[in-house]
């Protein structure tokens, strides 16, 4: 029912493309992140709480078609409806039902608490294409508190050297799932990269309460940021906007950060192992309680996942996409 | 063990050297003196003689977890570090931290009775203890285990942060750093002590390290007056030094490990140089007034229990070019020209060969020119060079002369600490080059661990891509990523973490020697392989035969 083609993964019983990479007539679109929807598609197809972060990303013009968690739509001899993934505001998976029986596609998706968004609900399938970016069981999780502890830790060892905490995570999702979790700890606001305001204050729109933030850049010239949390993202760093912010200790937040060859190699003081995708126990878990069949995993660890899946006695394969998942680059969450 | 590992994790995070000097500062004021010796040993890059074999703990790994042997191959291509990757994957053991032993406790009490256990009961014991521990405790222990134990910090930075401790300076702290110690309270006491301790008898100084002249540099315009250098070859051999002091000699490699009984004949030379003195060279394999290559100095320092025969057939001498103490006082802060005058006379006024060692005279079947006096000893020869081009040419020779280059001293140096830049230089020979095809790549290891780095490459030999060389080190980390963004793309065929690539990509790689080889499918052998350029300019049809390799072969 679903197919690999040179622009994504394309259904032709509803004459669509699932997040597809290169522009096509109608793209049903998971969630918000930029491997996953793209601008120039002639229409889009979104779960509701998406549809906001879509027009901030491709503009208020965009053709965007929102259903709401649950809702389903007929296209062509299929119909398409979206539920919760828990990855980021608005993250869906995609139910598509038709003679070849029910697929999900799942897009991004974790089974951690995240009061940004609406949390994962298993759907019950025959094919379930899942994700597999952390797909090995060196991937697991700790309890989010615990991370947000450690994070609090530095901040605090940083305030008492004078230092400023920089904190680069992705803007969508990642930053406002921090603010969220920071906002009934701390008694201070956290400043911001400019980068980090148009998705910080859509998710204030759409009701989530975080921590006080303030633009860095409505700052003048010369004050001192020593003590500070400042958010940014990956792509700051280096750049000159970084002199601002004077003797400084920084960190990424990203489930990458839980090798520690992988932090070192970018140089960060520090890593804290806070991801918006499941990790291996929570990937198993999802994938025996859709009760699918058939399980195709894509990016990431997809090949040994689907080897393991196998051995474990289901149908399994591989498909190949453009989506990166938190691999592709540091800002590519 | 909790402090010990807390250390490591403050190491670990954190790129700022003085938060590295920081924390082990605070470590060795807290921590019980018989904790401290075992850190300054671990610190330093000594190691347990490995107790169990990485092997022993994969397997151990998969029976506690029931991971299968190639789904840990996986992650060990992610994580890249073996003890890390177990400890990821027993992360899923819950830890039921009690009662935390002293590292001194685990080291003697626990790890090191270890080596005299079954494998079972090895078995049994280490995945008890991993119970007993949190996340990064269980990485140290393992790494302990494996004596992959590294601390990411240099030796001068372990020296500043005693020193520190101990208020004594840095450079009594890295002699006393010196050498072979057996870590104790005592002798952690005595680190820290202000006096003379008889270890010092043994211990040589810190290597002085040349800076390389790197390729496209200006010679003239660094050098200077030439006037002000001293020339020498740069020898391919063993740097070490020679230590005469109270009656006994000990030769230390630069990685400070003992080789004297690996050349009994260097020691037995040695016994005639006066008491208190230091002296600093090369140890190389030599025949007939030239070195011999490398890797048959090589086969002189592996075997150990071989060696009347290896020094039969590879004969070695200890071609000295400085002397760092002299009838017992410390010369290092005079300038080259006096010490090269100490070195000259001590030398050639010295005592020849023959007298200590019976039977030396079938050892060494060479004659050694009047000037030099000593057979075995000999003295570095000053080259001479009055222009920039004379230098070119001299280094252009050396490959003739079996040596790597050209060394360049200032006159007016005293003998630092370190790689110091500006008072030595060392301007090696052009490497050979090949343009060879990428054919394999698979995940680094440590930093580099999920990145695609670790390369093979290829020449063609009758329409078909022959493996040649690995190489790993050479491109920019933009570089890197590119590489390895383009290498997910154009994996042909993966075989676990290998990746059979599309034969498009050329590199210039270069090399130091190549040798023939029956264990190279190759038939070749080459040393020191590193990409030196990406040829994106170059398609892969035009990249070298093997025959233009094999006819590099002297």
């Amino acid at each position: 029912m679903l197919h690999e083609t040179a622009n994504g993964v394309y259904c032709p019983d509803g004459d669509f493309h699932l997040d597809p990479w290169h522009p096509v007539p109608r793209a049903v679109i998971t969630h918000a992140h930029g491997d996953h929807a793209r601008s120039g598609n002639a229409a889009y197809l979104c779960a509701a709480p998406c549809a906001p972060l879509l027009q901030r990303r491709f503009g208020p013009d965009t053709p965007i078609q929102a259903l709401a968690y649950g809702d389903s739509l007929t296209l062509g001899d299929v119909r398409v409806s979206f539920h919760p993934a828990g990855h980021i505001l608005g993250s869906a998976q995609v139910r598509v039902e038709g003679k070849a029986g029910v697929w999900v596609l799942a897009g991004d998706y974790k089974r951690a608490a995240d009061a940004t968004c609406t949390e994962f609900e298993p759907v019950t399938c025959d094919t379930f294409v899942t994700e597999s970016t952390f797909g090995l069981p060196i991937y697991r999780w700790e309890q989010t508190a615990t991370v947000i502890a450690e994070i609090l830790d530095w901040w605090d060892v940083n305030r008492q050297k004078a230092l400023t905490s920089v904190l680069f995570c992705y803007t969508i999702g990642k930053a406002q799932r921090l603010l969220t979790e920071l906002g009934p700890r701390i008694d201070r606001p956290v400043f911001v990269h400019g980068m980090m305001i148009p998705m910080i204050d859509a998710y204030r729109a759409a009701g989530v309460v975080m921590a006080p933030t303030v633009p860095l850049i409505d700052k003048p010239r010369g004050t001192s940021f020593a003590g500070e949390l400042v958010l940014a993202p990956p792509s700051a760093r280096g750049t000159p906007w970084m002199r601002r912010l004077g003797e400084l200790s920084d960190g990424l937040a990203s489930g990458l950060m839980r090798v520690r060859g992988v932090r070192r190699q970018r140089a960060y003081d520090r890593g804290f192992v806070l991801s918006d995708h499941a990790d291996w126990p929570a990937l198993l878990q999802t994938i025996t309680e859709t009760g699918a069949g058939r399980v195709l995993t894509t990016h990431g660890h997809a090949e040994p996942l689907a080897r393991f899946l196998k051995s474990q006695g289901l149908d399994s394969g591989v498909i190949r996409t453009a989506w990166e998942g938190e691999g592709g680059g540091d800002d590519s969450e | 063990m909790i402090r010990f590992a807390t250390l490591f994790a403050a190491i670990d995070q954190t790129t700022s050297t003085n938060a590295k000097v920081e924390a082990m500062a605070s470590y060795f004021a807290a921590a019980p003196p018989a904790d401290a010796a075992w850190a300054v040993f671990f610190l330093t890059g000594r190691r347990l003689k490995r107790l169990v074999p990485g092997a022993a703990i994969r397997e151990w790994t998969m029976t506690a977890t029931g991971i299968e042997e190639w789904l840990l191959g996986e992650c060990y291509a992610v994580v890249g570090d073996g003890a890390e990757t177990a400890a990821l994957i027993l992360d899923q053991l819950p830890s039921t931290a009690s009662e935390s032993l002293s590292l001194a406790d685990w080291v003697e009490g626990r790890i090191l009775p270890l080596r005299h256990a079954d494998a079972q009961s090895q078995q049994a014991h280490v995945l008890a203890w991993v119970r007993e521990l949190t996340r990064w405790e269980r990485l140290v222990l393992l790494k302990l285990l494996t004596g992959e134990l590294r601390l990411g910090v240099s030796q001068t930075l372990v020296v500043r942060a005693l020193a520190q401790t101990a208020a004594l300076p840095a450079t009594t702290m890295a002699a006393r750093l010196m050498g072979e110690w057996t870590p104790g309270a005592a002798w952690f006491r005595s680190l820290l002590s202000d006096g003379v301790t008889a270890d010092d008898l043994s211990r040589p100084y810190p290597f002085f390290l040349a800076a390389p002249i790197e390729h496209g540099k200006d010679v003239a315009q660094l050098l200077g007056d030439l006037a002000m250098w001293q020339l020498e070859w740069k020898w391919d051999g063993i740097r070490a030094q020679l230590v005469k002091r109270a009656g006994r000699v000990h030769l230390w490699s630069r990685g400070e490990e003992l080789i004297t009984d690996r050349f009994p004949e260097i020691s037995d030379a040695a016994q005639s140089l006066p008491d208190g003195t230091v002296l600093d060279g090369e140890v190389l394999a030599f025949r007939a007034e030239r070195p011999l290559a490398f890797s048959a100095l090589q086969q002189r320092i592996g075997r150990q229990k071989q060696v009347a025969r290896k020094a039969r057939d590879i004969p070695v001498v200890f071609m000295a070019y400085d002397i760092l103490e002299h009838r017992g006082r410390d010369v290092r802060a005079n300038s080259l020209s006096v010490r090269r005058t100490l070195l000259e006379h001590y030398i050639a006024s010295a005592p020849s060969d023959a007298g200590p060692s019976p039977g030396h005279e079938q050892l060494l079947p060479f004659d050694a020119p009047r000037d030099v006096g000593h057979r075995t000893l000999r003295v570095s020869p000053v080259l001479s060079g009055a222009s920039v081009d004379d230098l070119a040419r001299l280094r252009a020779e050396s490959r003739t002369h079996g040596v790597e280059g050209l060394m360049i001293k200032r006159f007016d140096a005293a003998y630092g600490v370190g790689r110091k830049r500006g008072d030595w230089w060392k301007w090696k020979i052009d490497p050979f080059t090949i343009d060879a095809v990428l054919i394999y790549a698979q995940p680094g290891s440590g930093k580099r661990a999920s990145l695609l780095t670790d390369y093979t490459f290829g020449l063609w030999d009758n329409g078909e891509l022959v493996p040649v060389a690995k190489a790993y080190s050479g491109l920019t980390n933009e570089e890197i990523a590119e590489m390895d963004r383009w290498i997910r793309r154009h994996t042909a065929e993966r075989f676990g973490p290998v990746r059979h690539v599309e034969p498009v990509q050329v590199f210039e790689l270069g090399f130091e020697a190549i040798a023939k080889s029956a264990r190279h499918r190759s038939g070749v052998a080459v040393r020191f392989p590193r990409m030196l350029r990406w040829r994106r300019d170059k398609p892969a049809s035009e990249a070298d035969t093997l025959d233009s390799l094999r006819s590099m072969i002297r």
